[in-house]
């Protein structure tokens, strides 16, 4: 080891299994129909613990990494844009969406074949494009029946003066009654659309497995804490994915239980991410899918990237403890709740859904600049760099607030302007020069 | 005779102020039409909407609150706070909205000084008023309650009777006026209709209803534009008050916009609170469930919105449509390759333009004028005279 890579690395031990694991997800949707099964599309922080209600061969495709990953595709992304800019749609739309509607629109599944096209549509809606990119989906797609369930509900915190930090808000009542009145309405259009009965006790087991799933993700994130880091967030685009495509099927947890063990086993060894660490940042939202390279040019300067609000709370479950910390969220199983009714599962899946962090953004910035002041401090950062997402308007809702607050905190912050799935509006170069004179500022030199 | 409305158009922060003085109450400004006014009429406050400057040179200092790709009004309604000309705005509210709208809301109430604040998360899912209609119920009574708080007095079920009825008081004479744009002389121009609509979003209304009351009463029923020939247009899409645009189509081009769809047109008042005999804030959440929806909330498969443009052609007897749609504004964007694809099967002839703060009138003329010689073309090569 020479003096500037002090700490040991090694692989993942379950990296294999996660590329395995992916494949077969996506595998499992192109085939259903071979097996008599249901498929059905929607955004990821859809509640898929509802439609497992419908049999154990019901499977799906979640848009935002099916996006990603024909981001990532830049020649298939260029030709989705392009033919969905000839019918007529603003390219300043959600670039996942795009590349998710040019997909439908060329009739080719970014893993080959034609696209394989889903029995029904099952949407949360927050920001302004999931239910109408599934309105459209359906539409292009000749009609395919579709279900959106509102998540827009209000705050799930509110600010305590007294603690100066964030608090669950008791009047939450009417709030996870109304998710639930439209989750039964879903169930009984899903029974209704499928002709399938509908079995409770699939929900039941799917919701535990959501509540698993999303915590664990919450614990594997807050391991990286560790000086040195033991993942670095490319690398966890990675694994946060799992959550983001059946976050309440069984193998997900199964997946997080062994990384989480795994991460735990790298932190008792020190094991390094990179094996250079000397500075930390954070960055923020999507990250540029075609141009994933920065992450290693900032390696070779000795910085890691811990993660991010976005990466931790996209689809980790979270909550602050009395004394300040952000820690994974305790599951109802933890907190000896039993679950033994269709109501009960409905209930604590609105409540669980309301509260994840995420989902504040869309009714106050000032929550995230809060949480990421947090991460920023128990994750021993020592800069943050912003991605101003073109591609995702939902969830560059305040991140200009956000920069303010940052700064004001006396927080060392650049941003770059880009785009998370169309590359036409990312410019390496000039993205590379921005993050150079960043790092330098922090004292860095290669 | 509508004089008076655009004289409140363009002194709009005079009116309040004075309203203000007059009276001594509570003025709040709003942000999208999703918010109950009732509910504020009901509490003796003035509700004005919160509405941009088309100042271009203004819109720079908003810039490092809002995200480069957020559209021209929510920079601009934000860049007129920040400029201090709503100062005298005790509270501001929202009924949750599109996300660039919300921006704006939340940057206005972190950056400018206020006494209230409220965001009322109006359900985006309007498709399931089983479970919308009792959400947003208990919504208005939180709503309520933080009035009551600010203001430290009950609002009463009586009180809220009053605010239904003042509110569609106005609702009803203002589509009374707009039936006269149904006729084959309209008896008011797009414009007029524009400075009635969005003057009512700006002052008390209980005088707007009676300057339209006083129009009646000065023969507006009787009223000769000399507008019969002219070709019959509909404009739809986003916030539009853009006031030389509409002045260059009519005035200068000499069509006649006899109906829109805008929510600061039509969109805003066509529906009323249907009180009968229930509980007055049941009521009132059912009236903004069931109203025409603003895109980002008309999930139905065939739209809502898009029955209703179908319906305003016929009824109207519009030829042509202008699709208005403000730049980077996401639902409109979401519903406009839909839109046009309807009224093309329809054989509606339509133009797509985008707005931003202001509108180059120049480059518009010219397009406008394009799609209008369209229905003179269609005339030239008619069958029967071919």
């Amino acid at each position: 080891m020479d003096s500037e890579n002090k700490y040991p690395t090694e692989g993942f031990k379950c990296w294999k299994k996660a590329k395995e694991l992916r494949l077969q997800y996506y595998k499992n949707y192109m085939q259903a129909k071979e097996k008599g099964g249901i498929r059905w599309a929607g955004n990821a922080p859809s509640i898929d613990a509802v439609p497992y209600g419908l049999g154990d061969d019901v499977y799906h495709l979640t848009g935002e990494p099916y996006g990603a990953t024909v981001a990532y595709n830049k020649e298939f992304a260029r030709r989705c844009h392009e033919v969905v800019e000839a019918k007529g749609y603003a390219r300043d739309l959600c670039a996942y969406m795009r590349n998710y509607w040019g997909s439908v629109l060329l009739n080719e599944f970014v893993f080959g074949g034609p696209f394989p096209k889903p029995d029904f549509m099952w949407v949360l809606h927050s920001c302004c494009s999931h239910a109408k990119w599934y309105q459209e989906a359906s539409r292009i797609e000749g009609g395919i029946p579709y279900f959106v369930i509102d998540w827009s509900a209000g705050m799930y915190y509110k600010w305590d003066e007294k603690r100066e930090d964030y608090v669950v808000d008791p009047n939450q009542e009417h709030r996870i009654q109304y998710l639930v009145d439209q989750m039964q309405e879903g169930i009984e259009w899903l029974e209704d659309i499928t002709g399938r009965e509908y079995d409770d006790e699939k929900l039941i087991q799917a919701a535990k497995n959501y509540f698993e799933s999303t915590s664990l993700w919450a614990e594997i994130c807050t391991l990286n804490q560790a000086i040195p880091a033991p993942m670095d967030e490319k690398t966890m685009y990675s694994f946060y994915v799992f959550a983001a495509l059946h976050k309440a099927h069984r193998e997900v947890v199964e997946f997080y239980k062994e990384l989480r063990d795994e991460m735990r086993d790298r932190v008792a060894r020190g094991i390094a991410a990179i094996p250079n660490e000397k500075a930390r940042i954070m960055t923020d939202i999507q990250p540029p899918w075609g141009f994933l390279e920065i992450y290693r040019y900032m390696e070779s300067y000795g910085v890691v990237s811990i993660g991010s609000f976005y990466t931790f709370t996209l689809m980790g479950h979270w909550e602050i403890a009395e004394d300040g910390t952000f820690r994974p969220r305790t599951t109802p199983m933890e907190k000896g709740i039993e679950i033994r009714t269709r109501e009960d599962a409905l209930r604590l899946l609105a409540d669980w859904a309301l509260g994840l962090p995420m989902a504040q953004i869309f009714y106050d910035h000032r929550f995230k600049s809060h949480i990421m002041k947090k991460i920023f401090t128990q994750w021993k950062c020592n800069g943050i760099i912003m991605h101003f997402n073109r591609g995702c308007e939902g969830l560059t809702l305040g991140v200009a607030e956000n920069k303010q607050a940052l700064v004001e905190a006396g927080i060392p912050v650049a941003y770059y302007e880009g785009n998370m799935g169309d590359e036409r509006e990312f410019e390496l170069a000039t993205v590379k020069e921005q993050i150079t004179a960043f790092i330098e500022s922090l004292g860095l030199i290669k | 005779m509508f004089d008076k409305f655009r004289e409140w158009y363009e002194n709009r922060h005079e009116y309040a102020k004075d309203w203000k003085e007059k009276t001594g109450g509570k003025v709040v400004g709003y942000i999208c039409t999703y918010i109950p006014e009732e509910i504020l009429y009901a509490a003796n406050v003035l509700p004005v909407r919160i509405l941009g400057g088309h100042e271009p040179e203004s819109i720079g200092l908003a810039e490092p609150y809002l995200f480069g790709m957020y559209c021209p009004f929510c920079r601009d309604c934000l860049a007129q706070g920040l400029q201090g000309k709503y100062a005298y705005l005790d509270g501001i509210v929202i009924g949750q909205s599109c996300i660039h709208i919300r921006q704006t809301f939340f940057s206005w109430r972190q950056r400018i000084p206020h006494e209230f604040d409220h965001y009322i998360p109006m359900p985006m899912n309007v498709v399931t008023p089983r479970a919308s209609i009792p959400f947003l119920r208990k919504e208005l009574e939180i709503f309520k309650s933080a009035l009551e708080r600010w203001l430290e007095k009950e609002i009463t079920d009586d009180d809220l009777r009053r605010g239904i009825e003042i509110v569609n008081k106005n609702r009803r004479l203002m589509k009374k006026v707009y039936n006269l744009r149904r006729e084959p002389n309209p008896k008011l121009t797009g414009l007029e209709a524009m400075y009635m609509v969005v003057s009512s979003q700006l002052t008390d209304k209980n005088e707007h209803s009676d300057a339209i009351e006083e129009m009646f009463n000065n023969g507006l029923a009787t009223r000769d534009l000399g507008r019969e020939s002219s070709i019959r247009l509909m404009t739809v899409g986003s916030e539009n008050d853009d006031v030389e645009f509409t002045k260059m189509v009519e005035e200068t081009l000499g069509a006649t916009i006899v109906i829109e769809d805008h929510c600061t047109g039509s969109r805003y008042f066509w529906e009323e609170v249907k009180l009968d005999e229930k509980d007055p804030l049941t009521a009132i959440a059912e009236r903004y469930v069931t109203r025409t929806p603003c895109p980002q909330r008309d999930w139905e498969p065939e739209r809502i919105r898009f029955r209703r443009i179908l319906d305003l052609i016929e009824e109207f007897g519009v030829q042509g449509v202008l699709l208005i749609q403000q730049k980077f504004c996401d639902p409109h964007e979401l519903d406009i390759p839909a839109l046009r694809d309807l009224l093309n099967e329809k054989g509606i002839k339509n133009y797509f333009l985008e707005f931003d703060v202001t509108v180059p009138v120049g480059q518009f003329r010219i397009r406008v004028e394009a799609f209008l010689e369209t229905f003179a073309s269609d005339e030239l090569f008619a069958e029967d005279i071919v």
